[in-house]
């Protein structure tokens, strides 16, 4: 079953995003937060704020430029390293992907220059227009890639073509409607605007720390722990689990996520902690809190969240379903005017995904056993301990910022935080917090929808290109290399100017 | 939809055109100025002006080949998956030569350090250079055709090494495409820095301006009679094309000059090559004419690859009849016309900002501008 390509595919796809995601929400939530700074500069007419700005600013600019580098790579990589996924759904995918480009990304970097260098050359109300679409811009680039995304949980819109032996756009509004896409990109822009809130805060405190910049760092504070909490407080109550109960492998998701073995009277309880068991198909030590389950994820109280043994069970039928499909189409590539075959892969048309399944378990798909069918049943959710632990970790992260939000702002209100030096200490303690809740929410959401590239329709393990092991295990050293070094450089950066702090305007 | 299915493709043929021209015109001269960086530069201050020419535009400007890159994915899917994935290697290469770019620009000015600042040039210029070696061997790669066939269910198999595709042919183009996007890059510095910079900018305009010519001459003589071009043999209707499986090809030395003897207008294409390179040669004492020029030259050598090899987008070496063309590798009729209705919005609208961006940041880039060590300087 481990196609050792698959394997080295998949991680290196997994390295590049979630490197690319250590950039990419610094600039969309920093982004808004000069806006609010420039906004506040050009209404007062106080330089400290355009000061702030400009600081700000500039780190914002050494971020840009690796989240510019990281993402590159992910667009060529779907096409170097998953071919067949490209093929198979690029009708579809690579629509948002396209209007990303000339709607966001193209607004987004043709302004970013200006930013830099236009604060002479513009008046200031243009200047902050600019900033103002590069924020949009970045913003906007986040809803046509989670619109992607989004399709690729729960794919709407779209139909099997036995021609051309690819998925087909057939409803646009059903695409960018996605309601998975949609609780997505709530949830990801806020996350966004919260780690762009904790690096405001974190760097301002640790100046308020050693007495160094004081009015800058004040305002700074006070604009972050606002910003900030508001935004995590959207990232806690929009969590994308409302996302969870649409689409089949987004309910296997939620039910690997709360180790929900069996399908519980509704509502189900909540499994705050336990260890699940793969094999037993059981948690133990589990810790349950009633109700909460089914309050969370249906938003009701009769609903059921269904069990993993029985999607299981479902997903066995539905791949003896699909294997029928999967000779119907064969027939009909080998004779398109079989109109018999045309009938049966009618029939049996959405299941065509879970006979695709049994790639890797039968060599014949369409002479697979009821043991290899069983086995592939079994593998068609993904695995409970991983995303059973990392799914708490990211909400432990989540409702820890959420705390360091609540006392910030509320000593901001009182104006009283530049004493506190324990509040001061915490909220710099914290900076890598909303990055470790960010990184672990995408392996949730990513890790989650395994066994599966296209929720339902590809296997991920036909996905790839026809690329040998050793020339992706070759790409995927170079990437490494790459990334450790670029990033490092960043982060040298990064900490060099953060250490000149405001000073560092008047030089390079 | 007022277009048929058969048109759009057409039309999208036409949009990747602008797309790849626009890349060509715009990003081509922060390539070419990324390579030029140690030679026309001879100093860290020349350097300097060098970047702050293009630093604040290049980002825009590289948005062109992500959209073109984009536009191929989502209007010929198939296209995509093929040379992506069996052109590996060379996509690495290009991609992470690309990674010295944003950083470099970035990165370069922020420690004084003459070894930090040599590295970050060594950066640009690799960045720069292969790029643009790459994308020309691409070009020259769609003329010869790259080994890969696809099984009964549309699964690229690869024949052979992509290396061994890497004929004397492809990495000339590789060269043509340098030379090309060196010379608009010197065109570009000879319009927009002053100085040191613009002098040395100016002599090699002249001189890479006539060896394009030479090259492209020779190009088209080694099209004309060496490569092996491919035919789509007629039969039956090119709409009910819609996967490369059933088709026939044939391949014959100077195919690839068919289309310009039976549509006569597309010779204008190589015309604009060599007449925009001779006249940006000519005219460099003016260098806003000269850089009109250049960019011409740009478009119109472009443009040839492509009326060349009309219909295909990417022929296959070892399996001619399933050479993708751009009939038989498109998306569906529905994606077509709705990123059609998208980017008649959206592509204006680019136009019309780019264009305000760079008239906010014309006049001339001196020395002095750079050491004043004013806020975002690069």
């Amino acid at each position: 079953m481990h196609d050792i390509l698959v394997d080295l595919s998949r991680l290196q796809f997994a390295f590049t995003a979630l490197i690319h995601f250590i950039f990419v929400p610094l600039t969309i939530g920093l982004s808004f937060l000069l806006v609010i700074m420039e906004a506040v500069y050009v209404i007062t007419g106080k330089e400290i704020y355009r000061e702030m700005t400009q600081f700000w600013g500039k780190l914002f600019g050494i971020n840009f430029a690796m989240g510019v580098a990281t993402g590159l790579t992910m667009e060529f990589q779907f096409g170097t390293n998953w071919a067949y996924y490209s093929h198979y759904v690029g009708d579809i995918f690579g629509v948002p992907l396209a209007i990303e480009g000339m709607m966001a990304f193209f607004l987004e970097s043709t302004f970013v220059g200006l930013f830099f260098v236009g604060w002479k050359r513009l008046s200031k109300y243009q200047h902050l227009l600019v900033t103002f679409l590069v924020a949009i811009g970045s913003n906007m680039s986040a809803l046509w890639i989670l619109i992607a995304n989004g399709w690729m949980q729960n794919p709407v819109g779209a139909v099997f073509n036995p021609e051309t032996m690819r998925m087909e756009l057939n409803s646009f509004a059903d695409l960018i409607f996605n309601p998975v896409a949609q609780a997505k990109f709530v949830h990801t822009v806020s996350a966004g605007y919260t780690v762009g809130s904790v690096f405001v805060l974190a760097i301002s405190a640790w100046y308020l720390l050693r007495g160094k910049h004081i009015e800058f760092a004040k305002r700074s504070f006070a604009v972050a722990a606002g910003f900030g909490l508001a935004a995590i407080m959207s990232a806690i109550i929009l969590g994308d689990e409302s996302g969870y109960t649409v689409g089949d492998v987004q309910k296997a998701k939620l039910a690997a996520i709360e180790a929900e073995w069996e399908t519980a009277p509704a509502p189900a309880s909540f499994t705050l902690f336990g260890l699940p068991d793969q094999e037993k198909m059981k948690t133990d030590y589990a810790i349950r809190i009633p109700w909460l389950l089914g309050l969370i994820a249906t938003r009701s109280v009769d609903e059921q969240v269904k069990g993993l043994k029985d999607i299981i069970a479902d997903n066995e039928l539905r791949i003896q379903r699909g294997i029928k499909a999967w000779s119907a189409l064969q027939q009909l590539r080998a004779n398109k005017h079989d109109t018999a075959a045309s009938q049966q892969l009618k029939k049996y048309q959405k299941d065509l995904g879970y006979g695709l399944l049994m790639h890797g378990y039968a060599d014949d798909i369409a002479k697979a056993t009821p043991e290899q069918i069983h086995q592939a049943a079994l593998h068609s959710v993904p695995r409970v301990a991983p995303l059973f632990f990392t799914f708490r970790l990211m909400v432990v992260c989540g409702f820890l910022i959420l705390a360091l939000f609540l006392t910030t702002a509320w000593s901001v209100y009182r104006n009283n935080f530049m004493h506190k030096r324990w509040l001061l200490y915490s909220a710099l303690l914290s900076l890598p917090l909303p990055w470790m809740a960010a990184e672990l929410g995408w392996f949730v959401a990513e890790y989650g929808r395994q066994p599966w590239t296209i929720s339902g329709i590809l296997p991920t393990s036909l996905s790839t290109s026809s690329l040998s092991a050793a020339s992706v295990q070759a790409s995927l050293g170079g990437f490494v290399i790459f990334y450790a070094a670029l990033t490092a450089v960043e982060m040298y950066l990064m900490v060099k100017y953060a250490r000149k702090g405001p000073a560092a305007l008047h030089e390079h | 939809m007022i277009f048929d299915y058969e048109t759009l493709k057409l039309i999208w043929w036409l949009l990747l055109g602008v797309l790849l021209v626009g890349f060509g015109v715009t990003g081509g001269f922060d390539l070419g100025v990324g390579a030029m960086l140690r030679i026309i530069g001879r100093t860290d201050d020349d350097r300097k002006v060098m970047i702050n020419c293009i630093g604040p535009t290049w980002d825009g400007n590289q948005v062109w080949l992500i959209l073109g890159a984009g536009a191929v994915f989502a209007a010929w899917p198939l296209v995509y998956a093929n040379a992506f994935s069996v052109l590996y290697p060379a996509m690495l290469a290009a991609l992470f030569a690309l990674f010295f770019r944003p950083t470099g620009f970035e990165y370069r000015a922020k420690i004084a350090d003459a070894r930090w600042r040599a590295f970050w040039d060594w950066g640009l210029v690799v960045g720069g250079a292969v790029p643009a070696v790459v994308f020309g061997v691409a070009f020259g790669l769609v003329l010869e055709g790259i080994p890969f066939h696809y099984d009964e269910n549309m699964r690229i198999i690869m024949d052979g090494n992509v290396l061994d595709a890497l004929t004397p042919f492809a990495l000339f183009s590789g060269v043509v495409s340098l030379v090309m996007l060196g010379m608009h890059g010197s065109a570009f510095l000879n319009m927009k820095a002053r100085g040191s910079v613009q002098m040395q900018a100016r002599r090699w305009l002249g001189m890479l301006s006539i060896t394009l010519i030479v090259l492209f001459a020779l190009g088209g003589v080694w099209v004309a009679n060496g490569v092996e071009g491919y035919v789509l043999q007629p039969g039956g209707n090119l709409n009910h094309a819609l996967t490369p499986l059933n088709q026939h090809v044939s391949r014959a030395a100077g195919a690839w000059m068919h289309n310009f003897d039976n549509m006569h207008w597309m010779w204008l294409a190589p015309a604009l090559g060599f007449a925009g390179a001779l006249l940006a040669g000519l005219l460099r004492s003016a260098p806003r004419l000269a850089l009109l020029a250049s960019g011409l030259s740009v478009s119109g050598v472009i443009l040839t690859a492509g009326f060349a090899a009309f219909p295909f987008m990417l022929p296959s070496s070892s399996v001619p009849s399933q050479s993708l063309s751009i009939w038989n590798a498109s998306a569906s009729e529905h994606s077509l016309a709705l990123m059609l209705i998208a980017a008649c919005i959206f592509i204006p609208l680019i136009l019309l900002y780019t264009t305000w961006v760079y008239r906010v940041l014309r006049g001339p880039v001196r020395s002095e501008d750079v050491n004043k060590q004013e806020y975002g300087t690069y």
